[in-house]
């Protein structure tokens, strides 16, 4: 891995990191491109979180639908584990909490595939410091 | 095909707003929708807790963001027909700001969510922790750079001591005087060590920063090094976080890899690295002089300050410690600035912090609030209330060196002196909170029993004292306690505070004193009248057979592991108390109420 040796290569590597993100989903059919991200810290996984996203990556792959499945911290609604939080093309992230194999596929088949919301929404509550 | 569901109106599914008819409003809004012949077009979700619960019940629509306060089940034809049909919002409903007199019809301006603001917790749950790139996306070492190359380590410190961050671990020190103090003593080789020995029973704050954010802390302890005059860093945790171990590495790696940690960082002349040293779990050794002994492969024991790590720490050089919530706020006020920071929180206490609500509470989990908010705003309103619509009591704060808060505190501002005066403490940040059937004499109890486990031994008042503290409370729980006893109690209490030597031994008596303040009457029903209000001490209760109920069905003798329930079928039983070990499998398989707790 090249070396960031300033400020200014930092800046121009975040730069490319934000475009690269943004060329992810506009390349691969921005019509339909979902995000995907599973709270994975300790309280998730020991809910069963990894296999909801293993289970998510295999089903999104056969059913034909163009979505990137990541890992990420804890959301912070450790009652409600495991918890995704699902981006469709376009719109604001919705968090789902109780995500078991089950919910999963119903998310997959209602909300991801026509947008049409399910119950164990997660409202946000609380506000983000980014401008 | 199918129509396409294009509005969504959202109940609130969370205790607070069921208990005002929530359901019966789902069911309202259902039924006009089928009315009007728009239940393709339009669906009603329940969700989880807006944590608006004061407001309640909510009714959002999306996905224009209209947010219904104090719905009731009548309101549902408006809504159906003003919004969903007309597009038209029903005005009467919209939260009204109550310092603008205003009506707000976007949820995103009620000013509300100010109540948690996300400043450690930013990217936790947000960022992918295993891949730096996606940290870097979010001004990641951003802060790093801008000190390295723009400011002197002075400057660094100054913009901390203005910032106002104080110790988020629990003692609450100023941190930038910290930083000052370390950089002041002179040596050849300083330490910077983040304290990630987190052991307050139910606290897992900063596991989770480090499973879902590790480099906020590694690129805040390098930012201290250059603050300090520091050129290695240590991370002290405890080996039952694995996660949060495995995630560390790979950041430790990636952050190599990029330069951002090793020689010559931004080509500034700035060496840091970093490794991670494991404890074995023991609680003295989140006492920084302890966690120092033990880094340094002797036993895990605290030593008499001073001489403060600061001066002395570290194989004997400065070392300055923190913990890992404090070294998560480090990169944002250097990236926004002092006059940010400050302008969050109280007077005293300033930014945000983060708690692990736990026990009795509907949504347990992790909530940051800034400094000052109430108790009552955490437990009632993020947290969603207690359990199953059971009776608050007390909430625990601060862990094993904490103390119960009551009712008569909810509305005390959340920071470090206020909790002290209410006899508690800010602690690491855990909340336990307690409802109606917890024994409070037993929440004391258990909490000795965990700093007699946890005491290193080294000084006689916190070895011996503890353990007899602990000794007089089981007694109470028997039964066996006197009004004497609770003197005893108090007494001891205040010597071990006064004469232990660290803070372990220090703090140990305050659950005890802190639950005899509030909850005196509790303590004094156990001694006089040999009961427990809770019907948590088990030598304290019996389980009788209440004869008008009993309707001899034989599930309560059929279930008991002693066989000490006697009576024929249809007969009115009874249970033998000498043979009665209070398991309470009578109780719970008893369908007719007739086994009571006494």
């Amino acid at each position: 891995m090249t070396k960031i040796k300033s400020l200014a290569d930092l800046r121009k590597k975040k730069e490319e990191l934000e475009q690269k993100l943004k060329l992810r989903e506009t390349s691969m059919n921005p019509e339909n491109f979902v995000q995907i991200k599973v709270g994975m810290a300790t309280s998730g996984i020991a809910s069963g979180a990894k296999e909801v996203m293993d289970y998510l990556i295999e089903e999104l792959e056969k059913r034909g639908i163009d979505a990137v499945v990541t890992q990420t911290g804890d959301m912070g609604y450790c009652f409600a584990e495991p918890t995704i939080e699902v981006t469709r093309p376009n719109e604001e992230p919705i968090v789902f909490g109780y995500v078991s194999i089950k919910k999963a596929d119903e998310i997959i088949e209602k909300y991801i595939k026509n947008g049409e919301l399910v119950e164990g929404i997660i409202p946000v509550n609380y506000e983000s410091i980014d401008e | 095909m199918a129509k396409q569901i294009k509005i969504h109106l959202l109940v609130c599914g969370g205790t607070g707003c069921r208990v005002s008819q929530s359901e019966a409003i789902k069911a309202e809004l259902e039924r006009e929708l089928i009315a009007n012949e728009l239940e393709n077009e339009a669906k009603v979700v329940t969700t989880g807790c807006f944590g608006f619960c004061e407001k309640g019940p909510i009714v959002k629509v999306h996905p224009d963001n209209t947010f219904y306060v104090k719905v009731k089940p009548q309101d549902a034809a408006e809504i159906v027909r003003e919004h969903v049909i007309k597009g038209r919002k029903v005005e009467r409903l919209l939260y009204t700001n109550p310092e603008k007199k205003e009506q707000v019809a976007d949820s995103k301006h009620t000013g509300f969510y100010r109540k948690q603001i996300r400043i450690a917790l930013r990217n936790c749950g947000f960022i992918d922790p295993e891949n730096i790139d996606e940290y870097l996306a979010r001004n990641g070492y951003e802060a790093l750079g801008k000190v390295l190359s723009q400011m002197t380590p002075e400057e660094v410190i100054k913009e901390i001591k203005d910032s106002g961050l104080r110790g988020r671990g629990g003692g609450g020190f100023p941190t930038g005087l910290k930083w000052e103090i370390t950089r002041k003593s002179i040596a050849d080789q300083k330490y910077v060590v983040c304290n990630a020995d987190e052991g307050d029973p139910g606290a897992f704050m900063d596991r989770s920063i480090l499973e879902g954010d590790p480099h906020a802390v590694i690129e805040a302890m390098a930012i201290c090094g250059y603050a300090i005059g520091a050129t290695r860093g240590l991370i002290y945790i405890r080996a039952e976080y694995p996660l949060a171990i495995h995630r560390l590495k790979i950041a430790i790696d990636q952050a190599r890899s990029y330069g951002l940690l090793g020689n010559n960082i931004f080509e500034s002349d700035f060496d840091f690295d970093i490794e991670l040293r494991y404890g074995a779990g023991a609680f003295v050794c989140g006492e920084e002089t302890a966690l120092i002994h033990s880094m340094e492969g002797h036993r895990g024991e605290p030593t008499f300050k001073p001489p403060f790590p600061s001066v002395e720490g570290y194989k004997g050089k400065p070392t300055n410690v923190n913990n890992v919530e404090t070294f998560a706020n480090i990169p944002i006020i250097i990236n926004k600035g002092a006059k940010w920071f400050s302008s969050i929180g109280t007077e005293k206490a300033k930014g945000t912090k983060v708690f692990a609500l736990a026990g009795k509470i509907n949504n347990v989990g992790l909530i940051e609030v800034p400094m000052g908010t109430t108790l009552r705003e955490v437990i009632f309103e993020i947290g969603g209330g207690i359990k199953d619509g059971k009776k608050f009591k007390a909430v625990q704060t601060g862990g094993p060196s904490g103390g119960c808060l009551t009712e008569k505190h909810l509305d005390t501002p959340i920071e470090y002196d206020t909790l002290i005066e209410a006899g508690s403490m800010m602690g690491s940040g855990g909340m336990i909170v307690m409802d109606e059937d917890d024994c409070m004499v037993s929440v004391a109890k258990f909490y000795l029993d965990f700093t007699v486990e946890e005491s290193c031994g080294k000084c006689s008042p916190c070895r011996i004292g503890n353990k007899r503290l602990y000794e007089m409370l089981d007694s109470i729980t028997k039964g066996e306690g006197t009004m004497e006893t609770l003197d005893k109690l108090r007494n001891l209490s205040h010597v071990i505070k006064e004469t232990s030597l660290c803070g372990l031994g220090q703090t140990a008596p305050n659950p005890v004193l802190s639950t005899l303040d509030n909850f005196w009457d509790e303590y004094v029903e156990h001694v006089v009248n040999k009961k427990c209000p809770a019907g948590v001490c088990k030598s304290l209760m019996r389980y009788v057979v209440i004869p008008e109920n009993c309707v001899g069905c034989t599930a309560c003798a059929r279930n008991c592991p002693v066989h000490c329930i006697s009576g024929e079928r249809k007969q009115v039983h009874e249970i033998d108390q000498s043979v009665c070990i209070k398991c309470g499998a009578c109780y719970e398989k008893c369908k007719f109420n007739a086994i009571a707790i006494v």
